[in-house]
């Protein structure tokens, strides 16, 4: 559940030091909302069999009807200022830990205008040193600023490094936005929830609304109507509630983890945003179905029957089922998400579920807010070398045991001051054991040698056909705007080679008049025509380079040079690069024909639509092997591939694949006929170079001892069992792992999952983030499939299947996703449900998985039948290996919209501007209809498909037009009209686009235009002439599963 | 026991070096011998001397065989032991994946035509059991570095070591490797005793 905004708003003020802080800051609408409140010690009373046990145990599940009666009970309305966690205090040897002076923050918090968010003071980096030790917690800082700063503020004291605020906000107006809408988010959830409340009649509940009712509406917020018409026709309710759970527990679980943020992490960026915002109103059904409804999650679900599974509001991952105390601290799910929430406790059970056992992170993700500690000793597990975290368990005061290989560890003297609360004494409320997601300044320990200065190589292809294209006019424009944007320091150092036949090198050295070009022709054996001055620092020759960025594209204007020296430029860049790493950015516009790395084209246009006999596998190892070195040597390569004919990207792609690099791919790139692409590019190229980077890092994934991990997916290197090298990281990468249960788990209640990712920031300091996940171990298949997360899933499914495609054949891939599907569900058949209906029965928690791999089955890597490029085809597998579960899942399964009627019932309110907040429409012809608008969105682009009879009022309110006809054929802007609807159009189009981090360009399609077919293409419920209907393809696998 | 495993199995040849002495006790088989000698009696003792000069040639052969075999054998031993070894330095962290799949494709080609070495041997010298042994092993060794696809570094490819549970299988197949070739190692080692016996 994505609410990382709760705790911004509510837990952060209280600073990390009091994570419990930031539970007992439940009390105050902010967080966790008073009903939940409410709830959970409820809960806590009926099940206290439970709160005496330790970080192990958890619930056992509760009928759904306690519920009522608990909530119902009028008492509560008081304890909604008790803190949750006191009832906890009492057996908190281990992960419990005691409240602690969070109260008086709590306080603060009350009075401050809070939920406004001053996002003028987050924003700014300037701000970030506070005065050392002034710090008093919660007292006079105003919540907005704790928000972004608390750490930093208690930093002197704790050595807690300032700057971390000022890392996140690096890439400008992404987080702004992001920012916004985090603020936004959460009270909306809230009045939500309280809407929830009431109108289940819980006496407490309504009399708790009340109250933080006011304080929200004081703070600016509008409480949502569109809610409480829901709620009566909760059956069909979204919520995604746990069922095992104690009812009250259950109520508290969507925002807490929403909440996780106790940690006081805002995610800014896209994705997560993305499906967390719109959000405040599911959370809302789902909060309420866990309230009245736990049979929802229960339920099985007939698709055949109920067609209509798509939820109106996007999806949510499912909450663990564990003690919210834990649950709280855990990493949001948006960073490290697991397929299965709830762990199989063998590998026989987990053979049985059929069900794919992995990770699926997202470690360098822009965040707003993260905390940073600097201290002489990382404290880390002694024999695994697990950091700590907030899944240990403290043994007593001096010593703790490691919640991965269960050793105990002693606690080193630095680590028993608490620099937060500057109490001796207090481990377990270290800001360490407080967050799961937490950044440490690295000590020169971590360190093989000085930290690298930031180096950036730019590697042109200025062959004719590259020159044709025209691309070097807009990258070079780019490059000159981005200039001092790049990330990086004083020491930050630039160069520039381009090649055709030969290899043009660019002498930058201070004091030119102007650059020096020097040419290499002997491409056989490459050498560096001199070793300095080719690199120059960025600050002293900017001049220089603004120079040549200038002249660069008009020098090779009258080229007749045809061939492509791709290899030898490549391994004259990588010995350039290689006494320091850094980035190599290669722009390509063609299948490299000369020297080493020479290619042939291998694409037969005849077979492109046949599964069989494609060329998905690399034709020669030397880009692999070049990969390798550059990782050996600290160097990624980003290739940039814009061109017309068959470029064999499957085997250049290799070399940013194994270095850890990215792939952009613009086919049929040209600067006059194809304006889309340009246009494509220059945006993307604005956010590549200004983005956050990490420069020699290395991530090292852990589990629980009994847990292995046998299979990665992402761009990196394996070094060595564990361990991925990465030359740069970036933050929109995004990581997969699979792994399997070596040993039995029978002796454990929870397995956590702990990803570190060393790396050098931009300013030459070398830091730690440790992301920590902690999860349930079941025991019986049906719990397996209850805690199923279909989007992780389905993730990380499309990443097994590429590498199926690629070592076996796409035909066998695609068989492989159909039958995943049908594995599991006969299993569920077979195994937990105990009558046999007929039908297509399906856990709740996979109802939309026959969906999600039909999409998967029509997106461009997989389908079959169409006339896919194979180039086209290989990007798009690039991209499910590397992109983050976010928008793979958008790009598999595009959300629809229908905007010709928005309307301000449940919008959200954020900053003054109020974002309608459309339903989800399934994906299926039969949703569009000629007289609407419809708006797509697929992660990277937006589709706004306006239909012939649109009214008029949509056309001249909204695109400015006088009629259907006069819609232009391409067009790429909404006209800023002032009028309501046009306001909220782009209020909507402007908030999707602020959720993530780079700029989804918006593509206005009518009737005639070329990108209809596109559109039409992510319609994956309809049929096509080589693919079956969502109701048609249920129907096989029903088949498939009764057999 | 016959330390000619394959011989026996399929055919009685009486130029082998087992039937060899047997008859050379019992006296020559009457029919045959007696109408051979009655034929072209003055030429016996020439065809006799002649066989036996090849058939000691061919006892010298056939412990040239399985000396050669044995060494042979020895070296295979020692590079499945070096495999694993290496795999298991990999398994532990000790190197990292690429210099063990560069150590480890280095010899692979090796492996491989010391492999087929002893089975054309094998092959030649009509030792058809321990031939028939060796083929399977042989053939897989040729299939899996014929098979390697056009975009990996070798049959260890370090990039695709890590996934999918190649390397507990590359450590399994190493494994099965060094029993087999324990074995042949002790099958040579009789073989070549017998033959050294019989000489």
């Amino acid at each position: 559940m994505s609410q990382p905004g709760i705790p911004a708003s509510g837990g952060v003020p209280t600073s990390l030091q009091a994570q419990n802080g930031a539970a007992s800051a439940s009390g105050s609408p902010y967080t966790n909302g008073p009903v939940q409140n409410a709830l959970m010690s409820s809960q806590v009373s009926v099940s206290q069999g439970y709160n005496s046990q330790l970080s192990g145990s958890y619930p056992h599940p509760i009928p759904a009807k306690t519920l009522n009666p608990v909530s119902e009970q009028p008492n509560y309305g008081d304890s909604q200022t008790v803190s949750p966690l006191s009832n906890y205090q009492g057996p908190g040897r281990t992960i419990n830990r005691p409240p602690v002076a969070s109260n008086p923050v709590t306080g603060s918090l009350h009075s401050g205008p809070v939920p406004r968010m001053p996002l003028p003071t987050s924003q700014n980096p300037a701000a970030t040193p506070m005065p050392s030790g002034s710090f008093l917690r919660g007292a006079n800082i105003p919540p907005p600023l704790n928000w972004q700063y608390n750490y930093p503020s208690t930093g002197s004291q704790t050595n807690h490094c300032p700057r971390a605020s000022s890392q996140p906000t690096r890439s400008g107006n992404t987080n702004l936005t992001s920012h916004q809408y985090v603020s936004s988010g959460d009270p909306s959830l809230q009045n939500n929830f309280i809407k929830s409340g009431i109108t289940s009649n819980t006496n407490n509940g309504s009399m708790v609304v009340h109250n933080s009712y006011d304080e929200i509406e004081g703070g600016g917020f509008l409480a949502t109507p569109q809610l409480t018409n829901k709620n009566p026709t909760m059956s069909r309710s979204v919520g995604y509630s746990y069922p095992s759970l104690p009812p009250g527990y259950q109520n508290t679980a969507p925002p807490s983890t929403a909440g996780m943020p106790p940690s006081s992490l805002n995610y800014p960026s896209g994705p997560q945003a993305f499906t967390q915002a719109p959000f405040g109103a599911s959370h809302l059904t789902a909060s309420m179905s866990g309230l009245s409804l736990h049979q929802e999650g229960l339920r099985v679900v007939n698709l055949l029957q109920e067609r209509n599974m798509l939820p109106s509001t996007p999806l949510q991952p499912p909450v663990p089922n564990l003690h919210e105390d834990i649950q709280k601290l855990n990493c949001n799910p948006e960073l490290f998400r697991c397929t299965l929430t709830s762990i199989p406790q063998t590998q026989a059970l987990l053979n049985k579920a059929k069900l794919p056992l992995g990770l699926l992170l997202h470690p360098f993700k822009d965040l707003v807010q993260l905390p940073v500690v600097t201290s002489s000793t990382i404290v880390r597990c002694r024999s695994c070398r697990t950091y700590i975290n907030p899944f240990v368990s403290f043994l007593d005061q001096r010593r703790w045991k490691c919640n991965l290989c269960y050793r105990v560890n002693d606690v080193p003297e630095e680590f028993m001051y608490n620099p937060l609360t500057r109490v001796y004494g207090e481990p377990h409320r270290r800001p360490e054991v407080q967050n799961a997601t937490i950044e440490f300044m690295a000590p020169s320990e971590y360190m093989l040698r000085p930290p690298q200065p930031p180096v950036y190589l730019f590697v042109f292809d200025v062959s004719h056909n590259a020159v044709e294209t025209g691309y070097l006019n807009s990258v070079c424009q780019s490059l000159l705007d981005n200039l001092d944007l790049l990330p990086g320091n004083t020491r930050t150092k630039i160069g520039f080679i381009t090649f055709d036949s030969t290899i043009h090198f660019y002498s930058l050295q201070e004091g030119l008049s102007q650059p020096q070009m020097l040419i290499v022709s002997d491409i056989e054996d490459v050498f560096i025509p001199m070793p300095e001055n080719l690199l120059v620092n960025l600050n002293e020759s900017k001049e220089l380079v603004q120079d040549l960025l200038k002249t660069l594209p008009q020098m090779f204007t009258k080229t007749l040079e045809t061939q492509s020296a791709l290899g030898p430029a490549l391994q004259a860049a990588f010995k350039l690069m290689s006494p320091t790493g850094g980035r190599m950015t290669v722009f390509q516009t063609q299948l490299p024909t000369l020297g080493v790395g020479a290619l042939k084209p291998r694409e037969e246009p005849n077979q492109r639509s046949s599964a069989k006999e494609i060329h998905l596998t690399p034709s020669t190892d030397f880009y692999k092997k070049l990969a390798l070195d550059c990782s050996g040597q600290q160097v990624a390569v980003d290739l940039f591939l814009l061109s017309g004919q068959y470029s064999d990207l499957a085997s250049l792609g290799c070399i940013s694949r194994y270095s850890a690099g990215s792939v952009y791919y613009y086919p049929s790139y040209h600067h006059q006929h194809n304006p889309v692409q340009v246009q494509k590019l220059q945006k993307e190229l604005q956010r590549y170079l200004t983005r956050k980077i990490g420069f020699e890092a290395v991530m090292r994934i852990r589990c629980t001892k009994g847990l292995s991990i046998h299979t990665f997916h992402g761009n990196f290197f394996v070094r060595s069992t564990d361990l991925l090298s990465l030359p740069n990281v970036n933050p929109d990468a995004g990581y997969a792992v699979q792994m399997s249960v070596e040993e039995s788990l029978t002796d454990t209640q929870l397995v956590s999952f702990q990803s570190a990712l060393l790396y050098t920031s931009s300013k030459g300091e070398r830091r730690i983030r440790v992301h920590t996940l902690c999860l349930p171990v079941v025991s019986t298949l049906n719990e397996v499939f209850l805690g199923a997360d279909v989007q992780a899933i389905s993730g990380l499914l499309a990443n097994m299947a590429v590498d199926r495609s690629v070592t076996a054949s796409l035909s066998d891939a695609r068989d492989a996703l159909v039958n995943a599907v049908i594995d599991s569900l006969s299993a569920y058949r077979s195994s937990v449900l105990s009558n046999q209906q007929p039908g297509l029965m399906v856990p709740f928690s996979l109802r939309l998985f026959p969906l999600f791999v039909l999409a998967l089955l029509k997106q461009k890597s997989f389908q079959t039948g169409t006339n896919a490029r194979l180039d086209e085809r290989i990007f798009a597998m690039c991209q499910v290996k590397n992109q983050p579960l976010v928008y793979l899942m958008l790009t598999t399964h595009p959300s629809l919209y229908r905007v010709d009627n928005l309307s301000d019932e449940g919008a959200l309110n954020i900053n003054d501007r109020t974002i309608p907040q459309p339903p989800l429409l399934q994906l299926s012809v039969e949703k569009l209809s000629r007289d609407g608008a419809f708006l797509m969105d697929a992660g990277s682009v937006l589709m706004l498909w306006v239909g012939k009879n649109c009214g008029q009022n949509f056309l001249s309110q909204v695109l400015g037009v006088q009629n259907y006809a006069l819609i232009p054929q391409t067009m790429t802007d909404l006209p800023e009209l002032d009028t309501p609807e046009s306001a909220r159009t782009i209020a909507f189009i402007s908030w999707l686009r602020d959720q993530r981090p780079f700029f989804p360009i918006l593509y206005v399609i009518r009737d005639e235009s070329p990108m209809k077919a596109n559109f039409l293409q992510n319609m994956v419920e309809d049929r096509t002439e080589s693919a079956l209907s969502y109701y048609e393809f249920l129907l096989h696998i029903q088949q498939q599963v009764n057999k | 026991m016959h330390q000619n495993y394959g011989f026996r199995l399929f055919k009685v040849d009486h130029n082998s070096r087992h039937a060899a002495p047997r008859r050379r006790g019992r006296r020559a088989p009457v029919s045959w011998d007696q109408g051979l000698s009655g034929r072209v009696g003055v030429r016996q003792p020439v065809l006799r001397k002649k066989r036996r000069r090849r058939r000691r040639r061919r006892r010298r052969m056939e412990v040239v065989v399985f000396v050669f075999s044995l060494l042979d054998c020895c070296a295979l031993i020692f590079l499945s032991v070096y495999f694993i070894i290496t795999l298991s330095d990999l398994e532990c962290d000790y190197i990292n994946a690429r210099s063990c799949c560069s150590k480890l494709n280095k010899w692979v080609i090796p492996e491989l035509i010391g492999h087929a070495i002893v089975t054309v041997l094998m092959l030649i010298s009509l030792h058809w059991f321990i031939f028939l042994l060796n083929l399977p092993v042989a053939t897989w060794n040729i299939y899996r570095f014929i098979m390697v696809p056009s975009g990996n570094m070798g049959v260890f490819d370090p990039t695709e070591i890590h996934n999918r549970g190649q390397l507990k299988s590359h450590m399994k197949e190493a494994m099965i490797k060094l029993g087999f070739h324990l074995l042949c190692f002790f099958m040579y080692l009789y073989s070549m005793i017998l033959a050294l016996i019989n000489d």
